[in-house]
Order: structure tokens, then C-alpha cells, then sequence
């Protein structure tokens, strides 16, 4: 098999809710994926779970990584694995640099090379003024007190570090004014440069524009109702999630499904 | 109960790791019968051949203690019996200049907690505690010669009588301030004596170990610290006892005399066997411009009562206190400061944080006081609880008592969780689930652990893992 991602038939629930029901996607080896939908279609549901965030079961399907079956592995096996997650809204932590952090997560991936802890943080250091972070930025508390998109440059700024074999980033544009989601896009293509296959779940077309995926993919109702190449987002742009999923519902019976 | 038992619970890492505080020797060459009477009292100071002002000092301290109460506050005390507790013994006499000198048996305990290496590497003088009495003691030939003075308290009753009258137990903790005072000044032994000469700064910090080791007994160290105008010194004390099964009382008594611009940093990191009563009264007395810091962890002990007191009575003095205490099963942390303000122009700032797990309480109990007369002072409290589980307790109780308009004041309390997003967040980075939780505990930490020793906070961040494996996740 020829997918490095491979999700099949993945249902997830909160509680008593379904929230993804039934979805199926790939992803080949260096590929650049956008999935997109209106707000509570379940993009951040399929991220988050994933991860293994524990409070989502998933209760049909099977996601595949490499061959490896990590439908049930906690968040720390799949990130040793190399598969990596760029958060929607990030935990902050108090007392812990993002420099710490990376020390400690560097250390977690075999495959990456080993270098001095000094030559490490100067790594850090230039990658951070490179990503137009003020210098105060690596002494501060994670997250703690970062603006809207400080919050998702620090995030861009790890997976960058970590070079992840896959990357999934979670609405990373939200928020983000034009100048930093131009930083951002230029740091996730170097990241797909080196190989990193991504996937980017977004509501916008606006940081395609930047990036230029192989495939768009739309989600809605838990479900990935269309996929197609990069035209597909401007149809988006265009048309609205309406219409699409209009088309969608029209020629099949899934909205029967999605209530039960 | 036996050593295996209490350990049952444990990780096989803290069992080995545990090992450090167990199989020393019990080592004396006198022991006073158990329980507390004037002719042990008397004992005590004929064994260490005291001038009659100590011996009178020492009587009058003991009928102090037997006419005051037990406090009324605080933690539980029921459980204290003192005819149970043994007040003095001594250990081989004689003290050590140098380490070659010190008996195999003690030195491989000290090897084991890390002080000749610590001594080795940067320490300008040891004043090890065995016991009741300092055996080791040295200081660095460039402080004596500038007239500092560094060794154990006892040895300075003999040698500088007049310094000792006139600070010893006087106005900064009288021996009649509460049971526990005058429970030290009557059997008080050991401690550390440090003087520190008008400009002279000691720019190296200065330590003691201090170590519990027989079963049933009381430690009631001493240390006066006097730290002339213009003058400077960091002193660090570090504190282990082995695990033993019958409770144990530690009660000892810091006074440190800050003069005019001079300033005198006191750092401690405590762990104490689970069984201790750790019961300690320090205080600094602080004149104008000068400066006292205090930065503490407390580990282990049964029950803590710590609240060390700066006295800020000189135009423009300042307090600094930074503490941490964890406090695990069983344990009952009641720590905080009390700062006086009695000058103008006077600041404090008080950071305070405690950790409670597997069933833990702990207290944050503050007095702030500002005098009349004390205008234009600031003072600025915070208080940081984190508890990873919903069985432990956290309290935070703090007096304000202000006497005085024109000051400027701040509070803040903030209690937390460990939240399963921030663990979730971390593992999605490859941290283990305990690797997330370590982290976000040192995180919590940072801010007083920036301000101790490398050696130390290194040592306290790993003495808290060990704490809380096991009763997490």
C-alpha cells in the first residue's frame, strides 16, 4: 500500500454524540491535502481524534500510519511515530519555554539528528526571529499571554523544529493577519520541501492561495462528502459550502445516516 | 509498621532511590533518656561544659515551655507526645577540618546526598550536622582572614560569648515567643553560627547539611546568622532524615540580623522523613536599606509549621520570600510568611507555592502588617496551588493588618489543575503522560526554582518526581 495515512470508515463520538461518521481519506507519501467545511462539519473532530485526544471514542474504523495501526495508540506512541499536530487552540503552560518543550520533544524522535543542546536553542533562535517573533518570545511561558497569532506561529515554529513525517495543521490560518500567514505558509512549504506530507484543515481558501495542495477535500456532517484537486477550494470561494453540500445531499441518502 | 510497608506503595524507582535516607548508623556516644525534665535540661548543658548564662538561659527557657499552651491553630498536634521524644544525644567527639578526617560510615551518607562534591566544586565552607552536633566544618582561609566567622553554634557559645549574649534568643525570637521557642532554648544543640564582618561581601553561598539520624529524636539546631552594615552572605541549609517509625520532632530556630544596607539571602531545601513534626520559628530582624531573602522548598515531614518572619524596622528595608512545599499522603503542609513592616518606605514580596497530591493538605498562612507611621510601603503576595487530583486540599489564609493609608498593596491566589488538554497537548509532542505531568509540575516550580542553586534545584525537581510517581496517572 502506497498511502502514508490511511483512514477508513471513522466513526467518533463526544459523549452520546456522533460527530464523524464514517470518514475514509488518504494520504500518499509527500502530499499536501486541504480538507474544508462550514463550522461543526468535523475537521477539528477528525484532527483531535486523530491524536487520540481522550475524549473522543471512536467507536468504528481503523486509521492506518505507515502500515501501523494507531486507531488506539495514545497521542505520545503516534507523535514518536512521526506524525505531529499543529493545535487549533493551544494549551498554554506556565514556566515552560518553547524552547524547553522542544529540548524534550527533539529528544522523542529518533530519526532526528542529534546535535548539541547550545547548537539546538541557536536553531530555535534563528527560526523564531525568521518567523518574525520578538526575541522575548523563547524566555516566555508557552502560550502564556501569546496573541492570537503568536499562538499559531509558536505552533508552526515546533512542527518546524520537529520535521514531523506527517503534519496535520488544525485551522492554523484562523486569526492570522496576511504578513504572518505568509510566514507561516512559507515555513509549512519548506517543511513540505524536506518531504513532510500535510494536511491542511481549514474553513478559508485564503492560505491555499499560499500553499498549493494536491488535493481538496470537503467535509460535511462527519462525512467527506467531495474531493478533487485544487479547484475545488475556488469553486468554494465561488460557490459557499452551501451549494456544494446542496449538490452533495441531493444525490445520496447520508443524511438519514448522520441522525442516528 | 515497618520500612517494607510504608515503602509498599512506591515505584521500584523510589524504592531504590529511598535507599539514600535508610541504613545509617545510629551513632552517639550519649543519649538523655526519653521525655523532657529540668535535670536533662541540665544535663544537656553540663555535657557541653556551657557557661553558666546558657545553663541559666537554657533553665529559663524550660519553664517557659512548661507553662505555655500548645498552639491552638495551625496543623494537628494531638498526636505529639513529648515524653516519647528523646532531646539530646551526642556523637563522637571532636570535629573534622577536612574530609579525609570524617568516618567512613557518615562520609559514604553524605557521598550518597551529594555534599563533598557540592563542597568541592564552589562552596566557600561546610557545617555538617550528624545528629546534634556540627562534625565538619570548614571555611575558606580568604573569609577568616576578612574576619568572617562560620561554624557551629555551639562552638560559638565557647568562643564568642559576647556576640552570642547579645544576639542569642534576645529580641529577635525571645525564648518566651511561643512553646516551641522556649522548647528549643531549653535543649537547643548544633546549628550554624555565621558572622559576617561590616562590607565584607561572601560572595560564595555558604552551607550546612543538616541530617536526623537516630530513631526518636529531636533536632533543634540553632543558627544565628549576623550580617554587619554594608555587608553580604548567601547561606544554604539542606536537611534529610532516613525513614523511621516512631515520630520524630524537629524544631529549630533561625535569627538573622540584617544591618544597614547589608543583605543576607537564606536558602533552604527541606526533606524530611515522613514521620517528622517540623515545627521551626525563623526570623530576620532588618534595618534601613537592608535586604533579607528567603527561598525555601519543603518535602516530606508528617507536619509542617513554617512561616519565616522578616521584621522590615529601618527606612526603605525590603523582604523577599519564595517558598515551595508539596505535600503528599498523609502530610500536612501549613507554611507562609509573616512580614512586619515597621518603617517607612518598606517593601515585601511574598511568593508562595504549594503542590497537594494523593491526598495532601497544604496552607498558605501569611501575616502582613503595617505599622502606623509605615507610609509609602508596598507589599505584593501571590500564593500558587496546584493539585493534580480532586482528594487533596488546598487553603490559602492571609491576615492583612494595615495600620497605615498611604501604602501600596497586592494579592493574588490562583489554584490549578493539571488539565487533561495541557497533558493531551504535551504527549501530542511525544512526551510520555508522566514526562507531561513532570513538565507541567516544573513549569509550576520555575519561578522559585530559577532563584535556588543549580545543585539544589535539580535535586528538588527530582525528589518531587519521586514524590509523585505513583500517586499520578
Amino acid at each position: 500500500m502506497n498511502n502514508q495515512l490511511q483512514i477508513q470508515n471513522l466513526h467518533v463520538k463526544i459523549g452520546d454524540k456522533s460527530i464523524l461518521n464514517g470518514v475514509d481519506f488518504s494520504v500518499g507519501k509527500g502530499e499536501t491535502h486541504a480538507i474544508m467545511g462550514p463550522n461543526g462539519s468535523g475537521k477539528s473532530t477528525l484532527a483531535q481524534s486523530l491524536f487520540s485526544h481522550p475524549n473522543y471514542e471512536k467507536t468504528a474504523g481503523q486509521i492506518l500510519f505507515e502500515g501501523k495501526d494507531i486507531t488506539q495508540s495514545p497521542a505520545d506512541e503516534i507523535a514518536r511515530l512521526g506524525m505531529l499536530l499543529a493545535f487549533q487552540y493551544p494549551q498554554s503552560i506556565s514556566g515552560v519555554t518553547v524552547t524547553n518543550l522542544l529540548k524534550l520533544a527533539a529528544r522523542q524522535r529518533a530519526e532526528l539528528p542529534k546535535i548539541p543542546l547550545a547548537e539546538f536553542s541557536a536553531n530555535v533562535s534563528k527560526l523564531a526571529t525568521s518567523m518574525q517573533l520578538p526575541e522575548e518570545f523563547l524566555t516566555r511561558s508557552l502560550n502564556e499571554g501569546f496573541s492570537g497569532g503568536e499562538k499559531k506561529k509558536a505552533e508552526v515554529l515546533q512542527l518546524a523544529t520537529l520535521q514531523p513525517r506527517l503534519a496535520v495543521f488544525d485551522e492554523t490560518d484562523s486569526g492570522l493577519d496576511v504578513d504572518s500567514l505568509k510566514v507561516v505558509s512559507e515555513k509549512i512549504n519548506e517543511l513540505r520541501n524536506l518531504g513532510t506530507s500535510v494536511v491542511i484543515i481549514t474553513h478559508y481558501q485564503r492560505i491555499l492561495q499560499y500553499i498549493n495542495p494536491d488535493y481538496v477535500h470537503v467535509m460535511y456532517k462527519g462525512r467527506i462528502v467531495k474531493s478533487g484537486s485544487s479547484d475545488l477550494a475556488e469553486e468554494i470561494e465561488k460557490r459557499g459550502y452551501s451549494n456544494i453540500n446542496h449538490e452533495y445531499t441531493n444525490h445520496t441518502n447520508y443524511t438519514n445516516e448522520t441522525n442516528l | 509498621m515497618n520500612i517494607e510497608t510504608i515503602l509498599n506503595n512506591k515505584t521500584k524507582e523510589a524504592d531504590l532511590q529511598r535507599e539514600i535516607f535508610t541504613g545509617a548508623p545510629e551513632r552517639f556516644v550519649h543519649k538523655a533518656k526519653t521525655g523532657l525534665t529540668r535535670e536533662i535540661v541540665e544535663e544537656i548543658s553540663w555535657q557541653k561544659s556551657e557557661p553558666d548564662w546558657m545553663r541559666k538561659k537554657r533553665l529559663m527557657a524550660f519553664d517557659f515551655f512548661i507553662k505555655k499552651p500548645l498552639p491552638m491553630w495551625g496543623v494537628d498536634l494531638g498526636e505529639l507526645d513529648f515524653s516519647k521524644i528523646n532531646f539530646y544525644q551526642r556523637t563522637e567527639t571532636g570535629r573534622y577540618k577536612s574530609w579525609d578526617e570524617v568516618p567512613l560510615d557518615i562520609k559514604q551518607i553524605y557521598d550518597k546526598i551529594g555534599v563533598p562534591k557540592a563542597e568541592r566544586e564552589m562552596l566557600a565552607g561546610v557545617v555538617g550536622q550528624y545528629d546534634s552536633e556540627g562534625f565538619y566544618q570548614k571555611l575558606k582561609k580568604q573569609w577568616e582572614d576578612k574576619g568572617v566567622i562560620f561554624c557551629d553554634t555551639d562552638t560559638a557559645v565557647q568562643k564568642y560569648p559576647d556576640l552570642l549574649k547579645q544576639y542569642f534568643m534576645t529580641r529577635c525570637v525571645p525564648i518566651g515567643d511561643h512553646k516551641f521557642a522556649a522548647l528549643h532554648g531549653a535543649v537547643w544543640s548544633g546549628g550554624s553560627f555565621l558572622y559576617v564582618p561590616a562590607s565584607v561581601h561572601v560572595d560564595l553561598p555558604l552551607q550546612t547539611y543538616f541530617r536526623m539520624n537516630a530513631k526518636s529524636s529531636g533536632q533543634f539546631e540553632h543558627t544565628l546568622i549576623i550580617i554587619e552594615e554594608g555587608a553580604s552572605a548567601h547561606y544554604i541549609e539542606g536537611c534529610t532524615a532516613p525513614i523511621y517509625n516512631t515520630d520524630s520532632l524537629h524544631s529549630a530556630v533561625v535569627e538573622i540580623f540584617v544591618k544597614k544596607h547589608a543583605r543576607c539571602r537564606y536558602t533552604t531545601v527541606q526533606n524530611w522523613s515522613k514521620d517528622v513534626y517540623n515545627l521551626n520559628t525563623k526570623r530576620a530582624i532588618v534595618e534601613e536599606e537592608g535586604i533579607q531573602e528567603w527561598v525555601g522548598g519543603s518535602l516530606g515531614s508528617k507536619k509542617t509549621m513554617l512561616y519565616p518572619c522578616s521584621m522590615l524596622v529601618g527606612r526603605g528595608a525590603r523582604a523577599e520570600h519564595l517558598n515551595i512545599a508539596l505535600a503528599g499522603p498523609g502530610q500536612h503542609k501549613d507554611t507562609g510568611a509573616k512580614v512586619i513592616h515597621g518603617a517607612p518606605y518598606t517593601s515585601s514580596n511574598i511568593i508562595s507555592k504549594s503542590i497537594s497530591f494523593g491526598g495532601g493538605i497544604s496552607t498558605y498562612r501569611g501575616l502582613l502588617q503595617i505599622a502606623k507611621g509605615a507610609h509609602g510601603s508596598k507589599s505584593h503576595v501571590q500564593c500558587d496551588a496546584l493539585m493534580p487530583d480532586n482528594i487533596s486540599q488546598s487553603n490559602t489564609i492571609p491576615y492583612i493588618k494595615i495600620f497605615e493609608d498611604d501604602v501600596t498593596l497586592g494579592h493574588e491566589a490562583k489554584i490549578g489543575r493539571i488539565s487533561e488538554d495541557q497533558v493531551f497537548y504535551l504527549m501530542s509532542r511525544g512526551l510520555t503522560e508522566a514526562q507531561s505531568i513532570n513538565l507541567i509540575v516544573q513549569g509550576f516550580m520555575e519561578p522559585v526554582m530559577k532563584e535556588l542553586p543549580l545543585e539544589y534545584a535539580v535535586e528538588l525537581n527530582r525528589l518531587i518526581q519521586l514524590e509523585m510517581i505513583g500517586s499520578l496517572g
